[in-house]
């Protein structure tokens, strides 16, 4: 009898295994089934897919809308926009398909219920912007969850991937994922002929503002733990523009959104003194990056140097104006409403406080770094693209496969494709689908090899946690510090005090080199080492031990993609003190990285940007 | 602190527990009821306190920075497709909003296992579900020709 052998192992096969039931794996679950009506699909989600991912708590607008059955935008319009506010680099291929599918996308959610708002006038969907719509989208996660519900063959909630699992038969192709549940501590192995990885971007990785209680208001969900990225970097795959982290400028405290504030209720910022201030540092910024200063929107790392050079400065802090807005009862209601749709904590923050914004200016502030893949940011993994018009050193196989066979992905885990949002990356779950269903008719009878050495050697380190902490707690009185072992927090604490000191975040102006890089690469090195000695009291702090897992992984990505690209591309996001300026020459490509598990070795490269050209 | 479970109201029916996105509403095994048991790791997403029955769960704003004496209440109803908020500052000055959470009624959006199968052929081109109909613009799906992309700075 093994140490393990009391605990249950379920086995769950499967055609098309979905891994995280966000927007992208509701969208891919959907799609898998009409593509695949034979197929069996699963859909596999940490938590419960009713309220779960980034828009687990409503949105109040739909950031990736076309509209162009009312001629409002075309694709290539898009693609220029996130080319634009990304400093040139996105892939444009992958971009395109998305901005030409993601109006059919939205016409299902209207067609399902989820409440758009209209122009009373033209009475086509409401603009908050140039491309976005807004939506009383309380239940845009509950909505989007029913159809998901409805098509999968099985949902597996409260059941976390850990890893995914290789074919032995082929090499470097991708035969399923393993995991447990939070709730009875069964072990759970899928296998799969197809993998679409639709797991979530990265919050806590640099430490937060608010360290206390409130380190859980990020800006990102909390919940979002670098599976998206950890899972494809485990499995070989290459990963691309990592360090393309994303600093947002948000109202104070709460994160609270200030889109529809710019773009709908026309507010606008100002220093403390009252002076509009993004102007004043126009030539400095030209300095730096050149003419991608006159470009137009202006980029939002750019707006966020400004914000930060001005703060320097001494005359901050930075106001958004609001009051002559919030003196029309229409727009009062908007801007509350906003927030009590997507980030209820802010109308919190705003109630303790006592700011009423038709008689305050609120502050705004900038955030810690955060690493996704479906904002004014591209992190993901590496991915082939369409079929019809990507060019060749973009394609290897079906539309958004990795670099691993059979392993597919979409929403933040793939990268290059800023200004997705939640309807571009239930898009993408829907592309990555329907090219998984093709892979795995075209398998035919080819069926994935498990040996049943691989999944119990994964067993034994999922479950080590629990035994470190049996083992380990006998050693003291009580209490949580332990010779032996570091809790999740603790492990997390530390991975959030190397990213934000060395890797660029809050406490050091989002400022770093290479001396700073690479002895923080040193110290992750060593937990690394530590997190072998990860000690979990229980089913919840395992799964926060492999959250830990993840984002480390995910930080150490960052870091080399960091490290490797010697220039500054996004002053606002973050600097490179060794090479302050924006480098088109040596540094107009995507960086590539590649992870060998075995070996702990990573692999830096550049790969070429193909842009739409008229 | 950001969520709470009021004791008096919580009959310990764990709809809070199943749905908690953050894995953080638990049952206290000695009382049976629930409680938040890793307050930072709490978004303050309401998941929670919406799906309540009892309206036995409310926020606290994070101690970091939240003064008390506030309060944001919210009542979600399915059945009315609507969802309610009271906004109480800590100076005691209110505010009240709805919202509309769904237009159609609950459960009732087709399975894609019912919707004609799709041909071969359409399994072949790039168009998804429901286009190009759904796309609601003549000339089909766009496209670009492999040309129209180009190694170069622009």
């Amino acid at each position: 009898m093994g140490l393990f052998s009391g605990r249950k192992t379920v086995f769950v096969d499967s055609d098309v295994l979905v891994v995280g039931g966000g927007m992208a794996g509701c969208g891919a679950t959907y799609e898998s089934r009409y593509w695949g009506r034979d197929l069996k699909i699963v859909c596999v989600e940490k938590a419960n897919i009713e309220r779960s991912g980034a828009v687990a708590q409503g949105l109040y607008a739909i950031n990736c809308y076309m509209g162009m059955q009312w001629d409002e935008n075309q694709p290539e319009d898009h693609v220029r926009y996130a080319r634009n506010d990304l400093m040139g680099l996105v892939r444009e291929d992958l971009g395109y398909d998305i901005a030409r599918h993601v109006d059919s996308t939205v016409h299902k959610f209207d067609e399902w219920g989820l409440p758009m708002m209209k122009d009373p006038d033209s009475g086509r969907y409401l603009r908050e912007g140039k491309w976005q719509i807004m939506i009383h989208g309380e239940s845009y996660k509950p909505i989007v969850a029913e159809a998901a519900r409805k098509a999968a063959t099985e949902v597996y909630n409260r059941v976390m991937v850990t890893h995914l699992l290789m074919d032995e038969a082929k090499p470097n192709r991708v035969a399923g994922a393993v995991g447990f549940n939070v709730r009875t501590g069964d072990f759970y192995v899928f296998r799969s002929k197809a993998v679409i990885v639709a797991a979530g971007g990265a919050s806590h990785i640099f430490k937060p503002r608010a360290v206390g209680e409130g380190m859980g208001r990020t800006w990102y969900a909390p919940w979002s733990s670098a599976s998206a990225y950890a899972l494809p970097i485990m499995a070989g795959a290459k990963m691309t523009q990592m360090e393309n982290r994303i600093v947002l400028t948000r109202f104070k405290d709460g994160y609270g959104p200030v889109g529809a504030y710019f773009l709908h209720l026309k507010t606008y910022t100002e220093n403390a003194y009252g002076d509009e201030y993004e102007s004043k540092w126009y030539e400095q910024t030209k300095e730096l990056v050149g003419d991608y200063i006159d470009r137009q929107p202006v980029p939002t790392c750019l707006r966020n140097h400004a914000f930060l050079e001005e703060t320097k400065a001494g005359r901050g802090p930075i106001r958004m104006v609001t009051k002559e807005a919030f003196q029309d009862p229409h727009k009062e209601t908007v801007g509350w409403e906003n927030f009590l749709g997507m980030t209820i904590g802010q109308a919190v923050v705003w109630a303790s406080q006592n700011i009423d914004p038709k008689h305050i200016n609120p502050e705004l502030t900038t955030s810690e770094p955060y690493v996704m893949g479906s904002h004014a940011t591209c992190s993901g993994a590496w991915a082939s693209g369409p079929e019809d018009y990507a060019p060749a050193e973009y394609q290897w196989g079906y539309n958004r496969m990795m670099t691993v066979d059979g392993l597919f992905g979409a929403g933040d885990t793939i990268g290059g494709t800023a200004h997705k949002f939640s309807s571009g990356s239930y898009t993408e779950g829907r592309i990555a689908a329907k090219a998984a269903v093709n892979y795995v008719n075209d398998l035919k009878n080819d069926r994935v090899q498990v040996s049943e050495m691989q999944y119990q050697n994964l067993k034994e380190a999922i479950f080590q946690p629990l035994e470190n902490y049996r083992v380990g707690r006998n050693e003291i009185v009580a209490g949580t510090v332990s010779p032996s072992y570091i809790l999740p927090l603790n492990g997390l604490q530390r991975l959030e005090k190397i990213m934000d000191e060395y890797v660029g975040g809050i406490s050091a102006n989002y400022m770093t080199n290479d001396p700073m890089l690479t002895r923080g690469l040193e110290l992750l090195d060593m937990l690394k080492e530590d997190l072998n000695h990860l000690a979990a009291e229980d089913l919840h702090q395992l799964q926060r031990a492999w959250e830990l897992h993840h984002r480390v992984l995910a930080s150490e990505s960052v870091t080399h993609h960091t490290k490797f690209r010697t220039e500054t591309r996004w002053p606002g996001y973050y600097y490179r003190g060794d090479h302050p300026k924006l480098d088109d020459t040596d540094w107009h490509c995507f960086t590539l990285s590649q992870y060998d598990a075995k070996s702990g070795e990573w692999t830096m490269e550049k790969a070429p940007v193909y842009h739409i050209v008229d | 602190m950001p969520t709470f479970v009021y004791m008096t109201r919580c009959d310990g029916c764990g709809h809070c527990v199943d749905i908690c996105p953050s894995d953080i509403m638990h049952i206290d095994k000695t009382y049976r009821r629930a409680y938040n048991i890793e307050p930072n790791m709490c978004w303050e997403c309401y998941s929670c306190v919406k799906a309540c029955p009892q309206n036995a769960i409310d926020a606290r704003g994070y101690a970091d920075f939240a003064p008390l004496g506030h309060s944001v209440r919210a009542l979600r109803e399915e059945a009315k497709g609507t969802i309610s908020w009271k906004i109480k500052f800590r100076d005691g000055r209110e505010k009240d909003f709805v919202s509309p959470i769904r237009t159609t009624e609950w459960g009732s959006i087709p399975s894609p296992a019912d919707l004609e199968r799709p041909s071969a052929e359409a399994m072949k081109s790039q168009e998804l579900a429901h286009e190009p109909d759904a796309l609601k613009i003549s000339g089909g799906l766009p496209t670009l020709r492999p040309d129209q992309l180009k190694r170069e700075v622009v």
